[in-house]
């Protein structure tokens, strides 16, 4: 294997392992948090992303990692969103979470994963007409909020700890 | 804030902002083993899997296509997190023996009943529409809602309200008919 394969491994170990302590991989979680039951995948990601905001901001700052935005396409963005939001409630895993399903003895994520390679297949084959298509509607390319609001991607990241930490309180004090 | 769960799991808090870290010191060791910074994400690697699955009976259809061209069938490092998601996740749940066969997940169950063709077909046409959606959008809630906020990405913000917009809608419909 190479370094790349190993470092993709070790880090998936990791990530899995996580996944699976913040018992986020369930069905009836991923399900609670979309009927507004039990927020504890939105807790899991939201405290991911403000930790991890930090060190991505210093280091891309630093000029240490380059960041990699995905490109803001707009009929790619809003349709392929809101197809992934329905797909989503029904199958009720998504594509990271549907393989650490299957590591805990969840064996019916095999259906979701097989549904999702049918569908990636599917992508690929009606790939060029997309290409000529919605694709081809307005793309922004790869911005960031920073770049859009000309300020400091500092004062984003403070709003968003500002915004998150009220919100936790109320999960908690709701029983959420 | 408790730190543990009844079952033996941690706090979300904790193993997500764990998970947040993780992500940073992936970005970092990627950069400096493989020149170049990786995201965690998980999408791609499910068009790599139909790449390789359909290259048993039709090499040239896959040699010529262009979205596999584009995305290039292989075992990367994002396929190899995808293998690790699963081997983390079994350690984690033998470890603490949360590690529990099931065929159809309480919640489906109470909506649709046992049936596990049910679930089944349900799973399989679900994971159909997420995935189309998943590569149009260019990524999932790994790539788009972690990787894509934490780098203060327009299209993971705008990709990750309308994931959980719909989702929720979707589930509303779906589930809330009988209870």
């Amino acid at each position: 294997m190479s370094t790349a394969q190993w470092l993709g491994l070790l880090t998936g170990i990791g990530f899995g392992f996580l996944l699976q302590k913040g018992r986020v991989l369930r069905f009836d979680k991923q399900l609670g948090a979309m009927l507004l039951k039990d927020m504890t995948i939105i807790k899991f990601m939201l405290s991911a992303i403000l930790v991890g905001m930090i060190g991505v901001i210093a280091l891309s700052s630093a000029g240490i990692i380059a960041l990699a935005h995905k490109p803001m396409n707009v009929g790619a963005i809003l349709l392929g969103g809101a197809l992934f939001g329905g797909g989503w409630a029904i199958m009720g895993f998504c594509p990271g979470t549907s393989v650490g399903a299957l590591g805990e003895g969840r064996w019916h994520a095999i259906f979701a994963i097989a549904g999702m390679i049918a569908g990636a297949a599917l992508y690929a084959e009606l790939y060029p007409f997309l290409k000529a298509t919605v694709l081809a509607w307005a793309d922004y390319g790869k911005i960031g909020l920073p770049d859009v609001l000309g300020i400091s991607p500092w004062a984003i990241v403070i709003a968003f700890w500002a915004g998150s930490i009220p919100l936790f309180v109320w999960f908690e004090k709701k029983g959420l | 804030m408790k730190l543990e769960s009844k079952d033996g799991g941690w706090s979300p808090y904790l193993a997500g902002g764990l998970v947040g870290i993780l992500a940073v010191v992936s970005a970092y060791a990627t950069t400096i083993l493989m020149g170049k910074t990786n995201f965690l994400g998980a999408s791609t690697t499910f068009v790599r899997a139909a790449g390789f699955i359909e290259k048993l009976f039709a090499e040239s259809h896959v040699a010529s296509n262009l979205y596999f061209i584009k995305e290039k069938v292989a075992l990367d490092w994002q396929f190899l997190l995808i293998i690790g998601i699963f081997i983390g996740a079994l350690i984690a749940s033998l470890a603490d023996r949360s590690f529990k066969l099931e065929s159809v997940p309480p919640a489906w169950a109470e909506r649709f009943g046992p049936s596990v063709g049910k679930r089944a077909i349900g799973a399989f046409l679900g994971g159909i529409v997420a995935m189309f959606g998943a590569r149009l959008a260019d990524g999932c809630p790994s790539g788009h809602g972690l990787s894509g906020l934490m780098q203060l990405s327009v299209s993971g913000i705008v990709a990750l309200c309308l994931f959980f917009g719909i989702g929720m809608l979707v589930a509303h419909l779906v589930y809330r008919r009988k209870s």
